[in-house]
C-alpha cells in the first residue's frame, strides 16, 4: 500500500487540506501536493492504462518525464486531456479522470491485447494492414481510428484566456536548481539583465531533496538565501512555474508560464507564453533518471529511485512498506538510506555491478541494509501491484536465486543530462563512456547570427553529477555568459559541498544481460507506447538500423513524453542489436517544446476580435446599421447584399441587380486600391508595369490596364487616371492594393533604382462611392456643384469639383455597363457623403448594392474578375484581352514570357460566354467534358466555368468559361457534369450578355 | 527565427518584421533573350548548403528592400547591404572569405 507518512514531507502544508476527485471518488490531499503524490497518499497506485496493450500503469516518475500518469483534467470549458499527474499541483475541487480504458480503470477489456502481445510486435500495423486493399477503408481504418489516441479532445470552447509576453535578456537561465541559481547569481552580480525560469513551483531541484550541504549549510538554506538575493536585484527577473520550452535561431527562446493552473479560481490569463530574445542562454536543466530494462518493470509500484525519494522527502508519501532497490550506480543508495531513515523496510539493494558501490554502499550496510552486488531482477511478480521480485545474477540468463516479497521497486539505470534545450538549435552531443551518458559538446554549441555559440549547459545538464562540481561549473558558465554580453563578472571561488566518494556507474541496458525471449518481451522501454526490448531488437533484425527509422517503426519515444525515459535505453538496445557503439547509433532529434504546451498559450490573445484585424471602410457603420450580409474580402468586410426584412439573400441580390439597371445603385467601392505614381519617369515606369501604354494617356482621361507577372500570367487589373504631367493614379483590385504597391516598390528599388518615380498607397485616404444606373446623373445634378453632363465629363474621363458641397474627384468609369460615376471624397467625409446620396437619391429609387450584385452586373457585361477568370495560369490573351496589350512597346513585365511556346499554343483554353439550354445555373467550378478518357480512366475535359450566376436582368443562368477553341465554336453545345450525376448543357456564345454595343455606359 | 539588420534604416529586427524575397543578384532577361537565358532568369536558382545571397524587404519597417549574405547551414549572417547593386560589396566578400575560405557563389568568390 502506498500511504502518507506521519512526517508529511517538506512541500506539504498540513494546515491546508484539500478535497479532490479521481474517477468520481472523493479523495483528500494537502496544499503542496501534486496530483500524483495525493493519489499515492490515497493508495491510488493505478493511474492509467498503456496505449497498445492497456496494461495497468502507475506513476513511474515524479516530474515532467512521467509517461504513465496521464489524466483528463477538469470539465466542460476547462477540460484538458493528457495532463501529467506528476506536474499537476493539487487544488481544492480538482477533478480528474483516467484515460484509455473501457469500461473502467480497474477492469479493462482492451487488456486482452496484452494476451495477444506475441502477435502484435513492432511494425504490426504496417505488416498486417496492407492486404487485402479494400479492407483498408472499411475494416482496418475504422478499427485503428477507434483504438488510436490517448485522451479525448475537448468538446467545449476553452473558458480560459492566454497571453504572450515579450522579453529581452542578456542572459537567460533555464532551470532553478542549484546550477541555475548559481549561474543566474553570477550573471546578475556582473550586472547583466538576467531572466531565470524554473518549471516547477519550487527552487533548488534535487539538491534540496538529497540534503546536500552547500558552503557549510543545508542546501535548503543556501537556496532560500540565493533566491532572496536574486529577487532583490533590479536586473534579474525570476519566474517559477515557467518552463523553458524551446531554443530557436539567433537566441529566440520560448518559455511557458503556468499562472493559474495551481489555483484556477484566480483571475487573469491561465498561461503566458514568454517570447524571449536572449544574447546568451544557460541550460541548467538537470538530468533525468533512466529506468532499468527487466521483465515487469512497468507494474505499478516499480518506480525510478529518485522519484521514490521525491515522494518520500517532498510529500511524505511511501510507495510501500517494503521497497527493493535495484541499481547500477551509487545514487539509488540514497533512496535506500532515506527509506530506512523514515522507518521503512528495504529488504535488499540489488547492485548490478559485480564490484558494488562506494561510500554510500558502506553507509547502507552500516545501517543494516542487505546489499547484494552482481545481482539483478529477473522478473517482477504482480499484476496491478508489485508483489515480489525474483532475484538473479546480472551476468546470467535469469535463473531465479531467490524471491523477495515486496510492495515497491526503486530502480536506477543512471542519469541522463537533459540536453533538449542544448540540442534544439543544433548543439551537438558527446558520448561519455565513463559516465554512460550523452553530454553537450562545448566545442559544438548552437551558433547565432554572429557564428558564435549562444547556449551553454551548466551543472548536471552539462554532465556533472557531484554537487561541488555542479556549483563550480555553473559559476563559470554564469560568468562566461555575462562576459559574452559585455558585463564584468566578479571573481571568487564557488561554494563547496560534502560529496561522497562514488564508485563508477556500469551501464546496464538489459537485466539480466543474458535475458531470454520471454523476459525481453516483458522488459519495457517506452511505457506509454508499449515498446519493449524485443521490439527494438526485432526492428534491428528487419533492417531498421537508423535510429530515426527504428523510432518510427517501433514508435519508441513517440509518445507524449517524447522518449524522456526511453530514448537512451532504446538506442543502447539498438546499438547492442547492431553490434555497434552507442555514439555510432546516435540519438533521435530533440525538438521543441520540451514538454507539451497548451494550444491556448500558442494562440495567446489572438482569438475572436483580436484574431485578425478587420479593415472597415469609412462607410462601414451604414452597412452595419442596414444589417448587411457581410463577406470577407482580404482583411476587409464588404456587404455581400442588403436584405430587407423578410427577404432572402438571393432575393435581395436580384432586387439590387434589377434596381441598379432600372434606377440607381450605390456601391461602397472604398476598398479598391489607389496608388499614386509620380515622377519624371512615372510614365515610362507604368509602361513596364502594364501590358498597355500608359505614358500616352492624356491628362484628364482614364484607361483600363492589365498587369502581369514576369511569368506572363495576369495578376491584377484596374483603371488608371492621368492626373497631371508627371502623376498617374492607378486603381487596383481590392485584394491587390498592398501586393501591387509592394510589386512596384520591388521594381523601383531593385531593378530600375535610377528611375525617378515615387509610389504612394492612398487606398485608405479616400472613400469611393460608385453611383450607378440610368438615373445617376439626375442625382448628381440634384446635388449640384459641377457639370456632370456627357459633354463636359464624358465616359472614361475624370474631373475634380464639388457635389452638394463635398470636395470630390469624379471618374466616369463603369464596371456594370450602366451610366456610372465613381466618386472619391476624403475618407473623413465618406460617411456624410454616402448618407447625402442615400437621402437625395430616394426620389430616384436609389438602393445600395453589395458585392454579389457587383459580380452579376459585371458578368452580364462579360467583364473579367481577377481571381475568377484568372488563377495564376491564365494570360491576357486567353481572355480575349489582346486589345489591352500594346504592340508598340518593346518591353513590359510578362512580355517575354508570353512569347514562350506554351503561351502561344492555339490549344490554350479561351474565354467565351455560356448560355445554358434549360436556363439553369451551371455549378461553380464545373468542367466541360470531351469524348474519351485519359490515362487515369477519367473523362477528358475541354474547358471549365470561371464565373456563373443567375442573371436577374435576363432571368436565366449565364456563365463565362475557358473552352478549347472556344471563340471559334460559337453556337456549339458543351456538357458540364454535376455532382449529382446529371449534367447541364450550355451553348457557347459571346461573353457580353447585356448591351453588347456598350451604349448604356456611354451616355 | 532569424534576426537581421536593415542597412537602410539601421534597425535590427526579428524575421517577422521582414519578408524574404528569394535569390539576390538576378539579371533580368526580357524580350529578345534566348529561351535558355530567360529560363535561367525566371526559374533556375542556387540551393547551396553554405554561403547564400538573398533579397529581403523591411516590410514592417522602412519598407526598403535590401540584400543579405548568410550561411544556410548555420544561419550565420555575414552582412546586409542595400539592394542597389549588381554584386556584393567588397567588405562583405572579405568577411565571408575570413569565415568561409574558398567560398564561391555563382560568379562571385
Amino acid at each position: 500500500m502506498s500511504t502518507r507518512l506521519q512526517s508529511k514531507g517538506r512541500l506539504v502544508d498540513t494546515t491546508q487540506p484539500m478535497e479532490f476527485r479521481f474517477n468520481g471518488k472523493r479523495l483528500k490531499g494537502y496544499a503542496g501536493d501534486t496530483l500524483a503524490s495525493a493519489l499515492l497518499a490515497n493508495d491510488q497506485m493505478l493511474m492509467g492504462r498503456s496505449f497498445k496493450y492497456h496494461r495497468p500503469r502507475g506513476a513511474v516518475a515524479s516530474g515532467a518525464e512521467e509517461p504513465n500518469a496521464l489524466v483528463n483534467l477538469g470539465q466542460g470549458g476547462k477540460f484538458e486531456p493528457n495532463q501529467r499527474a506528476t506536474t499537476t499541483e493539487l487544488f481544492e475541487g480538482l477533478y480528474a479522470t483516467s484515460q484509455n480504458h473501457w469500461p473502467t480503470l480497474e477492469f479493462d477489456v482492451g487488456a486482452v491485447n496484452a494476451a495477444l502481445a506475441r502477435f502484435l510486435p513492432a511494425g504490426f500495423y504496417y505488416k498486417m494492414f496492407i492486404h487485402p486493399r479494400p479492407f483498408w477503408k472499411y475494416v482496418y481504418e475504422p478499427f485503428i481510428r477507434q483504438s488510436a489516441g490517448l485522451g479525448k479532445a475537448p468538446k467545449e470552447r476553452d473558458a480560459d484566456t492566454y497571453e504572450h509576453f515579450y522579453f529581452y535578456a542578456d542572459v537567460m537561465v533555464i532551470g532553478g536548481g542549484i546550477a541555475g541559481l548559481t549561474a543566474a547569481l553570477e550573471a546578475g552580480r556582473a550586472g547583466a539583465r538576467v531572466l531565470l525560469v524554473e518549471q516547477t513551483a519550487h527552487w533548488g531541484g534535487r539538491a534540496v531533496v538529497d540534503g546536500a550541504e552547500i558552503g557549510g549549510k543545508p542546501a535548503e538554506d543556501w537556496v532560500a538565501e540565493t533566491v532572496a538575493e536574486l529577487a532583490a536585484m533590479d536586473n534579474v527577473t525570476i519566474r517559477a512555474r515557467t518552463m523553458g520550452a524551446g531554443v530557436y535561431d539567433h537566441g529566440f527562446i520560448l518559455a511557458y508560464e503556468r499562472l493559474t493552473d495551481h489555483n484556477p479560481e484566480t483571475s487573469g490569463p491561465r498561461h503566458r507564453l514568454w517570447r524571449v530574445r536572449a544574447k546568451q542562454t544557460i541550460s541548467a536543466t538537470g538530468a533525468i533518471e533512466r529506468p532499468l530494462s527487466f521483465a515487469g518493470n512497468d507494474i505499478p509500484g516499480v518506480m525510478l529511485a529518485g522519484a521514490v525519494r521525491d515522494y518520500l522527502v517532498n510529500w511524505g508519501v511511501s510507495i510501500g512498506d517494503r521497497t527493493v532497490v535495484v541499481t547500477n550506480n551509487d545514487d539509488a543508495y540514497r533512496t535506500a538510506i532515506a527509506l530506512h531513515r523514515a522507518g521503512l523496510r528495504v529488504p535488499a539493494i540489488l547492485d548490478a555491478r559485480a564490484s558494488g558501490g562506494g561510500a554510500l554502499a558502506d553507509e547502507a550496510r552500516a545501517a543494516g541494509i542487505r546489499v547484494e552486488a552482481g545481482r539483478a531482477i529477473a522478473k517482477v511478480k504482480g499484476g496491478k501491484r508489485v508483489e515480489a521480485v525474483e532475484v538473479c545474477l546480472q551476468a546470467g540468463e535469469g535463473a531465479v536465486l531467490e524471491t523477495i516479497p515486496c510492495d515497491a521497486v526503486a530502480m536506477s539505470g543512471g542519469w541522463s543530462p537533459v540536453v533538449h534545450l542544448w540540442s534544439h538549435c543544433g548543439g551537438k552531443l558527446l558520448w561519455d563512456t565513463e559516465l554512460a551518458m550523452f553530454r553537450p559538446d562545448p566545442a559544438r554549441a548552437p551558433t547565432g547570427s554572429d557564428g558564435l555559440g549562444f547556449v551553454a549547459a551548466a551543472g548536471t545538464a552539462n554532465g556533472h553529477l557531484g554537487t561541488s562540481a555542479v556549483l563550480a561549473d555553473a559559476q563559470s558558465a554564469g560568468r562566461a555568459a555575462a562576459k559574452a554580453t559585455g558585463a564584468k563578472p566578479k571573481t571568487g571561488k564557488a561554494p563547496q559541498s560534502n560529496d561522497a566518494d562514488e564508485a563508477p556507474i556500469e551501464p546496464v541496458w538489459l537485466m539480466p544481460q543474458g535475458a531470454g525471449d520471454a523476459l525481453r518481451m516483458k522488459a519495457w522501454l517506452d511505457y506509454q507506447n508499449d515498446v519493449k526490448v524485443s521490439d527494438v531488437q526485432l526492428a534491428a533484425r528487419e533492417g531498421y538500423e537508423s535510429v530515426e527509422h527504428a523510432k518510427r517503426y517501433t514508435t519508441l519515444g513517440m509518445a507524449t513524453d517524447q522518449g524522456k525515459l526511453s530514448n537512451i535505453n532504446g538506442l543502447a538496445v539498438l546499438s547492442g542489436a547492431l553490434d555497434q557503439a552507442i555514439p555510432v547509433t546516435g540519438t533521435t532529434t530533440f525538438r521543441p517544446p520540451y514538454t507539451p504546451i497548451s494550444m491556448g498559450a500558442i494562440g495567446g490573445s489572438a482569438r475572436d476580435g483580436l484574431f485578425q484585424p478587420i479593415r472597415k471602410t469609412p462607410i462601414y457603420g451604414y452597412h452595419v446599421d442596414q444589417n448587411a450580409d457581410f463577406e470577407p474580402v482580404g482583411h476587409w468586410r464588404r456587404p455581400y447584399t442588403y436584405p430587407r426584412s423578410a427577404e432572402t439573400v438571393h432575393d435581395a441580390v436580384n432586387r439590387e441587380v434589377v434596381n441598379t439597371r432600372a434606377n440607381i445603385g450605390l456601391l461602397d467601392a472604398s476598398t479598391l486600391g489607389k496608388l499614386i505614381v509620380k515622377g519624371p519617369d512615372a510614365g515610362r515606369f507604368l509602361d513596364m508595369m502594364y501590358t498597355n501604354m500608359m505614358s500616352n494617356l492624356a491628362i484628364g482621361k482614364c484607361r483600363y490596364g492589365l498587369m502581369c507577372s514576369e511569368n506572363g500570367f495576369l495578376s491584377d487589373d484596374g483603371v488608371v487616371a492621368r492626373i497631371d504631367e508627371d502623376t498617374w493614379l492607378c486603381h487596383t483590385t481590392t485584394g491587390g492594393a498592398d501586393r501591387i504597391h509592394a510589386w512596384m516598390e520591388d521594381w523601383l528599388q531593385c531593378e530600375w533604382w535610377d528611375w525617378k518615380v515615387y509610389v504612394a498607397n492612398v487606398t485608405e485616404q479616400y472613400a469611393q462611392v460608385a453611383v450607378v444606373g440610368p438615373k445617376a446623373r439626375k442625382l448628381l445634378e440634384k446635388l449640384g456643384g459641377m457639370d456632370v453632363s456627357k459633354e463636359t465629363l464624358p465616359f472614361m474621363q475624370w474631373a475634380d469639383g464639388t457635389l452638394g458641397g463635398f470636395p470630390v474627384r469624379v471618374y466616369r468609369i463603369s464596371f456594370s455597363g450602366e451610366l456610372s460615376y465613381e466618386i472619391a471624397v476624403p475618407a473623413s467625409l465618406g460617411r456624410a457623403f454616402w448618407d447625402r446620396l442615400v437621402a437625395d437619391g430616394e426620389e430616384f429609387g436609389l438602393m445600395p448594392y453589395g458585392t454579389e450584385c457587383l459580380h452579376i452586373l459585371r458578368a452580364e457585361k462579360g467583364f473579367i474578375m481577377i481571381g475568377d477568370e484568372t488563377d495564376g495560369t491564365v494570360i491576357p490573351q486567353d481572355l480575349g484581352l489582346n486589345w489591352a496589350i500594346s504592340k508598340k512597346k518593346d518591353d513590359y513585365l510578362g512580355k517575354r514570357a508570353q512569347e514562350r511556346e506554351h503561351m502561344v499554343d492555339p490549344k490554350r483554353w479561351k474565354l467565351v460566354g455560356l448560355e445554358t439550354l434549360d436556363g439553369s445555373v451551371i455549378p461553380d467550378g464545373a468542367y466541360a467534358v470531351a469524348a474519351g478518357k485519359n490515362a487515369n480512366g477519367q473523362r477528358n475535359t475541354e474547358g471549365r466555368v470561371t464565373s456563373t450566376y443567375y442573371s436577374a436582368t435576363l432571368k436565366r443562368g449565364i456563365a463565362m468559361g475557358l473552352i478549347l477553341n472556344g471563340p471559334d465554336r460559337m453556337g456549339d453545345v458543351v456538357e458540364f457534369p454535376k455532382v449529382d450525376g446529371t449534367s447541364v448543357k450550355a451553348k457557347i456564345v459571346d461573353q457580353v450578355f447585356y448591351d453588347k454595343a456598350g451604349e448604356k455606359q456611354d451616355v | 527565427m532569424l534576426t537581421l539588420t536593415c542597412p537602410c534604416c539601421g534597425v535590427s529586427g526579428e524575421e517577422t518584421e521582414f519578408h524574404a524575397g528569394g535569390e539576390a543578384h538576378l539579371k533580368r532577361y526580357g524580350p529578345g533573350s534566348s529561351d535558355n537565358d530567360f529560363e535561367g532568369y525566371l526559374f533556375m536558382r542556387e540551393n547551396p548548403k553554405g554561403v547564400h545571397f538573398e533579397r529581403w524587404r523591411h516590410v514592417y519597417g522602412c519598407g526598403k528592400w535590401f540584400l543579405a549574405a548568410r550561411c544556410t547551414a548555420t544561419l550565420e549572417v555575414f552582412g546586409t547591404y542595400p539592394a542597389q547593386t549588381t554584386e556584393p560589396p567588397q567588405d562583405i566578400k572579405d568577411k565571408i572569405t575570413a569565415k568561409r575560405p574558398g567560398w564561391s557563389w555563382r560568379d562571385f568568390a
